[in-house]
Formats: structure tokens, sequence, C-alpha cells
């Protein structure tokens, strides 16, 4: 994995004892051996779950007892305290990767004919795609880049906290038999070549092919412990955020904002906005529909 | 704060919540339930029906002009106000959160579904505890079974809709078979048994 240290301007280290505003009636034994469960896995291993959606949190960590054949989470924490490679299945459990390479079509359209545009008035841009999981979205937006003949003045930042995920990302090779949805999804977003254009087969397996992914660097990073970004020109965070609670997203959209330009935009999920978030006025809609945002509020840079 | 608490009979408890769900036929069932309910209606609801995963989905906005309730889409970590119906939007599960907002999930299909009613059952349960109303309506498969027996064990109460009266009876049945539910009902006796059940009248 590429190192991206001079990227990484400072770095939060998450607060102890901050976990669970909630208190628990005491008859909500499940409740308690969440609370425990979490406050387990960050101080054992660093990783901080407490501000997450409690209600698919709590879902998730169900699929996980249940799958390492406990009833209580107290015994499925004891496991996890001391058995790594355990925690280690417990991480596939707690990080969604399903993802595809232009995913929404109509989102990538008003990337393509809104944001790069802009990005093309400047000489050099940085983009942060956070949550990259797999890779796919990451490598779509080098395939638009490319299109419009930027991609040689871009770099895309592309960061997950699961590393599973992030080999794959770095492999870009996925299964040929996902490119028919992919390719489909292309042409819905305004993709005019062939997907394939993009790839070299062999057997069943696709791959990325290498100059796009030579612009495109993964690297480790926790949203929930993890700092800033610097000056990034178009901020992607898909559907990740729909996992934290309120106090995790404020968290993470003051790292945004801190990371982003003026004037530089941020890309949300569908279903995700900043209207209840703390930094919303820093914003202004650039397309309500597709959650794309423009930083106008700061200073300038 | 929202949460449990413990409230013996159902004639003097106060519900905080009504979550729905329907699957096949479900348009017409949720246009007959939310018309009947006034505008007033003193507590949020939640829906879920089954949808085509892609495409526009312009069910809040059909079911907005069939009732003097606010119907909208879901928005991730919206509070939840009364005389309000909030729906699940396509592709994303529809969950509540223990201090009463809602939260979207892109998490697995759950009985070949998403949104599904069994998600927004549980965490519903767990979020209001006795002061939920779950209700099942018309379907073709058998989602919000096991979300009714979350809600039954932590002390909400549950209605299904009478199998009879349903386009599909095949979700109302599995309900039914799986839990003692409080309250069988004509889909036309929806509306009117829940107003008077919110009010304590019941």
């Amino acid at each position: 994995m590429i190192q991206i240290e001079e990227a990484l301007e400072s770095c939060v280290s998450p607060e102890p004892g901050a976990a669970t505003a909630l208190v628990r009636d005491r008859n909500d034994i499940d409740g308690i051996g969440i609370d425990l469960l979490l406050e387990g896995i960050r101080r054992r291993w660093g990783y901080d779950f407490t501000h997450y959606s409690y209600a698919s949190i709590r879902r998730r960590l169900e699929h996980a007892r249940r799958d390492a054949g406990f009833k209580r989470f107290t015994e499925l924490l004891d496991r996890l305290l001391y058995d790594e490679a355990s925690f280690d299945r417990f991480l596939k459990h707690m990080s969604v990767s399903v993802t595809e390479m232009f995913r929404d079509p109509a989102f990538y359209r008003v990337v393509r004919e809104k944001v790069v545009p802009i990005l093309k008035t400047f000489p050099f841009v940085k983009i942060w795609h956070a949550g990259c999981a797999t890779g796919e979205e990451a490598y779509s937006l080098a395939i638009i880049l490319y299109e419009e003949d930027f991609l040689s003045r871009a770099r895309i930042y592309a960061t997950d906290f699961n590393k599973h995920g992030l080999d794959t990302a770095e492999k870009g090779v996925y299964p040929t038999a996902n490119m028919v949805q992919f390719a489909e999804n292309y042409r819905a977003s305004g993709g005019t070549r062939a997907l394939s254009d993009y790839y070299s087969s062999a057997y069943d397996l696709a791959k990325i092919k290498e100059p796009l992914k030579e612009r495109v660097t993964f690297s480790y990073h926790n949203l929930a412990t993890d700092g800033v970004f610097g000056e990034m020109n178009l901020i992607f965070c898909r559907n990740v955020m729909i996992y934290f609670d309120q106090t995790l997203q404020d968290r993470v959209l003051s790292l945004f904002t801190a990371s982003l330009r003026h004037g530089g935009y941020l890309c949300l999920g569908s279903k995700e906005t900043l209207n209840f978030s703390k930094v919303k006025e820093e914003y202004e809609s650039v397309d309500a529909r597709q959650k794309v945002y423009r930083r106008t509020g700061g200073s300038l840079v | 704060m929202l949460g449990k608490r413990s409230i013996g009979e159902p004639g003097d408890r106060l519900f905080e919540c009504v979550a729905i769900g329907a699957s096949a036929g479900g348009l017409h069932a949720l246009r007959t339930v939310l018309s009947g309910l006034p505008a007033a209606f003193p507590v949020p609801i939640v829906i879920v029906q089954h949808v085509e995963p892609k495409g526009d989905c312009y069910l809040s906005e059909i079911l907005d002009r069939a009732t003097a309730l606010v119907v909208k889409e879901a928005e991730d970590k919206e509070p939840m106000h009364s005389q309000t119906a909030y729906v699940a939007p396509a592709g994303y599960h529809l969950l509540i959160e223990p201090d009463g907002t809602l939260s979207l999930s892109l998490d697995e299909k759950v009985n070949f579904c998403r949104p599904a009613i069994d998600p927004l059952f549980e965490s519903a349960a767990d979020a209001f505890g006795p002061g939920l109303i779950g209700i099942v309506l018309t379907g073709a498969n058998a989602d919000g079974a096991k979300g009714l027996i979350r809600i039954k064990e932590q002390g909400g109460y549950a209605i299904v809709q009478n199998p009879r009266s349903a386009q599909s009876p095949c979700m109302p049945q599995a309900a039914i078979d799986a839990v003692r539910v409080d309250k069988v009902l004509d889909l036309e006796h929806v509306a009117s048994f829940l107003a008077r059940l919110v009010k304590g009248l019941s």
C-alpha cells in the first residue's frame, strides 16, 4: 500500500470514554452487552464503532453473534478480545461493501456535466473518495476524468478502514460477471464508449487497466478516528455516513469541510443530506436530487 | 428522550409510534388506512411498502394526496413528528434509532426485499417497546412476521389485516401464525380502530 502521509495533515485520536450517550434501562441486557462489546473493541483493537447508528449496528452485531454461534453479546466480546482471527472475521460483518461501478448512474451524469467542467478550470485537482470499499466507484470517477481528458491532471485518494476491501481495490480485479451490470450503469450515466475499453479480461476476471490505476492511490483511513486530508477539490463519501449517528456524522462533515478548498465539491449518497447537520450553512446545493454540494463558507484558499 | 415505558394496559398506555408493513396490494391498503386517519393523528407513522429497487418511486406523493396527514419519503437521521407518515425509500431499509430519529441502510436484503418490513419492526420495537403499534397489511410473502414477534416481545401492540379482506392473504396469515396478535381487522376498520387506540379509547 502506498503511503500518503504527506496528505495527512493531522490525526485526531478518539476521545476516551466518549462512548454511548445513551443511558440504558437496567433491563435492556442486550443493549448493555452491545455497549460493552463496542467499548472492548475500541480499547483492544482501536476500531471505534461507538458512534455508529445504533439500529443498524445492532442488526450487524446480531448477525456476527449468530455467525459465531453465541447467544449473548458478552460471549462474543470474550472471543473478540482474545482472538485476532475472530476479530478479523468480525470486521467483515461490520463493513458493508455493496458497491458497483457507476452506482446511481444519474449521479455520475451530474458529476460529468456539472462538476468536472468546473474542475477542469484548475491546473491540477485532488480528489478524496472516503469509504471507497472495494474501489469500483473510485475507478468509475477515473474513467469519467479520462474521458474528459483530465485524468493526467488529477489524483484520486481513495480510503477505507477495511483492509480486505482495500486489497481488492488496489488490485483492481473484479468478477467479469459483475461487468454486465457495471456496463449498463456506465451507459446510463452518459458513457459513450464500451466499458470493456477500460479493463482486460482473463478467464472470469476483469482487471482495470494501468493508466486508470496509476492515478488512484488507495490507503487506510478511518473516518471515526483519523484526521484531515488537505486541500481537496472534490470529496466523495457516498452511502457511508448513513451508518453513523448524528455526532459522528457531524465529526466527519467537519473533517470534510476542513479538507475541502473553498469552492470545492462534496458528493453524498442520494439519500444522505446536510439538512440535519451543523455544517449546512457552509455549503450550497449544486444538485439537490443527487446530493452534490459546493463549499461556499469559510476562508478563501 | 423517547423510549420504553412500562405501562400496563392498552387502555391507559401512551403510544409513541405506528409502524406499518405492506407488500402486494399495499398501495390500495395504505391509501385506505391513511385516508381514514384524522389530520391531528397524534403520533408519527413509519411505513415499509415493498417496491422495485431502481427507478423513481412516487409512493409518498401518491399517498400524500390521499390523506390529511403529511406523507414524505424518510431521510437519514430525520427526527419524526406527529401527523406525519414516513415512507422507506426504494432500495433502502428504514430503521428507527433509540432516540426516535430515522436511519437508512443499504445492508443486504432481508426476505429478498430492501426495504424489508422486519428490520423496521425490529428496530422500532427496540426503540419504543410498549409504545409501538405494529400493523401487517396485505402481501404475498412472510416479511413482517419476525418483526411482529419482536414487537410483542418488547411489549408492543400487534394489528394484522384480516387475510380474508387482503388482496394477498399470505403476509397477514404468516403474521397471525407467528404471533399472538392483539387485533385482526378488516381493512376498512383499521383506520378508525387506530384513531381510537392512540387516544386510549380502545
